[in-house]
């Protein structure tokens, strides 16, 4: 039986989690996307060309044009009978309607998938990643979120998949979506981003994180915060790197003005080059870190601008 | 109306957890033990409910150990009126406890059900839209505001790339994200007034659910250590080595 991976997209292409995600299902089976709500069309077009991808559905109706969980979950449970693997990326999206799926087929979901061994055993970090647990499940059919800076992402280009529309499943209209607030940027999305430049409560404010978005629009970087500084709102919450936050692994991750709390180095400890900045030589950080510079911030975050010029 | 809490006891979140040298797990054995931080969240806004008036009672649940009681008991301090014990050793998977959950919520007909997003042992993140659905109701997920009205509640969720609101009919599931509220800590009278607060006793048998886990752990490891690397003693050396030594840049 073949793999069905809940999509992510942005109404013109599919997420990169989402292709790590396929990335994650290639080694299960031949892997089907569903792409549901406003834009699915534009974006299954998109996804289309993904190589791994060996069909397309897209769902457009009415009823799951925000992607609520209820309506969606629908959907994935009247597809689920095809299927041995229901997939998404664990994002905000996926989170939220696999456990729904997973309790309606009676499954016990895997979460945060970081490692496929067979067709029913999965590794999946537990602790805030302090520990890796290798999981067996019994359940016939399995439904998992997988986590995305575990998998490499499998290319946008070069295939050819079948596209093809399909309807809602029926409504169950527990819930209305009344409005978003999406933060607009140009930078890179953060789980996403080669290069992550994340400021912690030494930041002393929302205003000071200007420094750090200079050197982001130097590097092409992506933004990111601690929840210490997220929760002293300086930064907004989509940009909490953590346990409870947003987990990246990007080629480089530079923290500045950030302790290295357990919760933090969990979302951030499996990118490949790690710099440290802060002013308190012992911070944690530091024993995660390939390059650490201990010093005033305010200082040496326009110095690093500036020396990020020069040839 | 009723709203019913669930609170789950797991390892402080300030314990640093070692892995058993076995592999079967992590030690747990005299490790201080708390109520998980998102539960304490989804305590204090089922309390400024009932401040409100929108809530009469709060109901605090937890399915665990006996040992449990100690979480109940916090959640009775902060202003939850009564507990539930579903008393199980062992392990229970977040489908074991929606089901209980399910059960519990059958019998006592709550409006609303609070949990926490998600425990910070297992990190599944999946016992809120479990119960959600095996109840039928819809669900506010990773909520960072929580308004009740006129038999809907209206949810502000932290989503990816902001926030999004959805209207949920009551009854139905809300799962509490950071930013919803600071927990308060309980005082010394009402930690002395929660001690009379009843708790009932059950087991999962009594209310016909088999908590059989559908997951084996084959193996507990330790993940992959990274090791210091070096100190540079300038913003120009950094550069240098970004450059030429990793090469990221």
């Amino acid at each position: 039986m073949a793999i069905l991976i809940l999509a992510d997209h942005d109404g013109a292409a599919v997420t990169q989690p989402t292709r790590s995600t396929v990335a994650a299902g290639a080694k299960l089976g031949e892997v089907h996307l569903l792409l549901v709500g406003e834009g699915a069309a534009t974006a299954a077009a998109s996804a289309s060309q993904i190589p791994s991808v060996a069909k397309v559905l897209v769902a457009e109706d009415a009823s799951l044009a925000k992607r609520l969980a209820e309506p969606t979950a629908a959907l994935l449970v009247s597809l689920a009978g095809g299927y041995s693997h229901l997939l998404a990326p664990a994002s905000a999206a996926g989170k939220n309607v696999m456990p729904r799926v997973a309790a309606l087929l009676d499954v016990q979901p895997i979460s945060d998938v970081a490692g496929v061994i067979d067709a029913d055993t999965f590794v999946r970090p537990i602790y805030a990643g302090n520990a890796l647990a290798t999981v067996k499940s019994s359940d016939p059919k399995k439904v998992a979120t997988v986590r995305a800076a575990s998998f490499d992402p499998v290319p946008a280009t070069g295939g050819s998949a079948p596209v093809e529309t399909i309807a809602a499943a029926a409504d169950p209209a527990l819930s209305s979506f009344l409005g978003a607030e999406v933060q607009k940027s140009e930078r890179p999305e953060l789980t996403a981003a080669r290069i992550v430049i994340s400021g912690g409560r030494a930041m002393g404010s929302a205003e000071n994180f200007a420094i750090i978005e200079k050197v982001a629009d130097k590097l092409g970087a992506a933004v990111g915060a601690s929840r210490a500084a997220v929760d002293a709102g300086y930064a907004p919450n989509d940009h909490q790197v953590g346990q409870t936050g947003k987990i990246v692994a990007p080629e480089l991750y530079i923290a500045v003005g950030i302790s290295g709390a357990i919760q933090h180095l969990a979302g951030m400890k499996d990118s490949k080059v790690i710099v440290a900045i802060n002013k308190d030589e012992e911070a944690p950080i530091f024993q995660v870190a390939d390059y650490g510079l201990v010093g005033d911030l305010f200082k040496l975050i326009p110095e690093l601008e500036t020396e990020l010029d020069k040839k | 109306m009723k709203l019913l809490v669930p609170v789950k006891r797991v390892v402080d979140y300030n314990v640093k957890v070692r892995v058993k040298s076995d592999g079967t797990g992590v030690e747990t054995a005299n490790v201080k033990m708390s109520m998980n931080p998102f539960d304490e969240i989804a305590v204090e806004e089922a309390v400024r409910l009932k401040e409100k008036g929108v809530v009469s009672e709060i109901i605090a649940v937890s399915a665990g150990p006996t040992a449990a009681q100690e979480q109940i008991r916090t959640a009775l301090a902060m202003g939850a009126d009564r507990g539930i014990l579903v008393e199980h050793d062992g392990v229970l998977e977040p489908i074991a406890v929606a089901k209980i959950l399910k059960a519990l919520a059958d019998k006592e007909q709550p409006q609303l059900i609070i949990l926490g997003k998600q425990a910070i042992d297992d990190d599944m993140s999946a016992t809120g839209q479990m119960l959600a659905a095996l109840l039928g109701w819809g669900q506010g997920t990773f909520a960072s505001k929580v308004e009740i009205a006129d038999g809907f509640a209206t949810v502000t969720r932290e989503v990816d790339g902001g926030l999004e609101t959805v209207k949920l009919a009551l009854p139905a599931i809300v799962t509490t994200d950071l930013r919803l509220n600071e927990p308060r800590y309980a005082s010394l009278p009402n930690i002395m007034k929660a001690r009379k607060k009843p708790i009932e006793t059950v087991k999962p048998a009594d209310l016909g659910v088999d908590v059989t886990p559908r997951l084996t752990v084959l193996k507990v490891e330790e993940p992959a250590k990274r090791s210091a690397g070096v100190k540079v003693g300038s913003v120009a050396e950094l550069v240098d080595k970004l450059r030429n030594e990793a090469k990221v840049i």
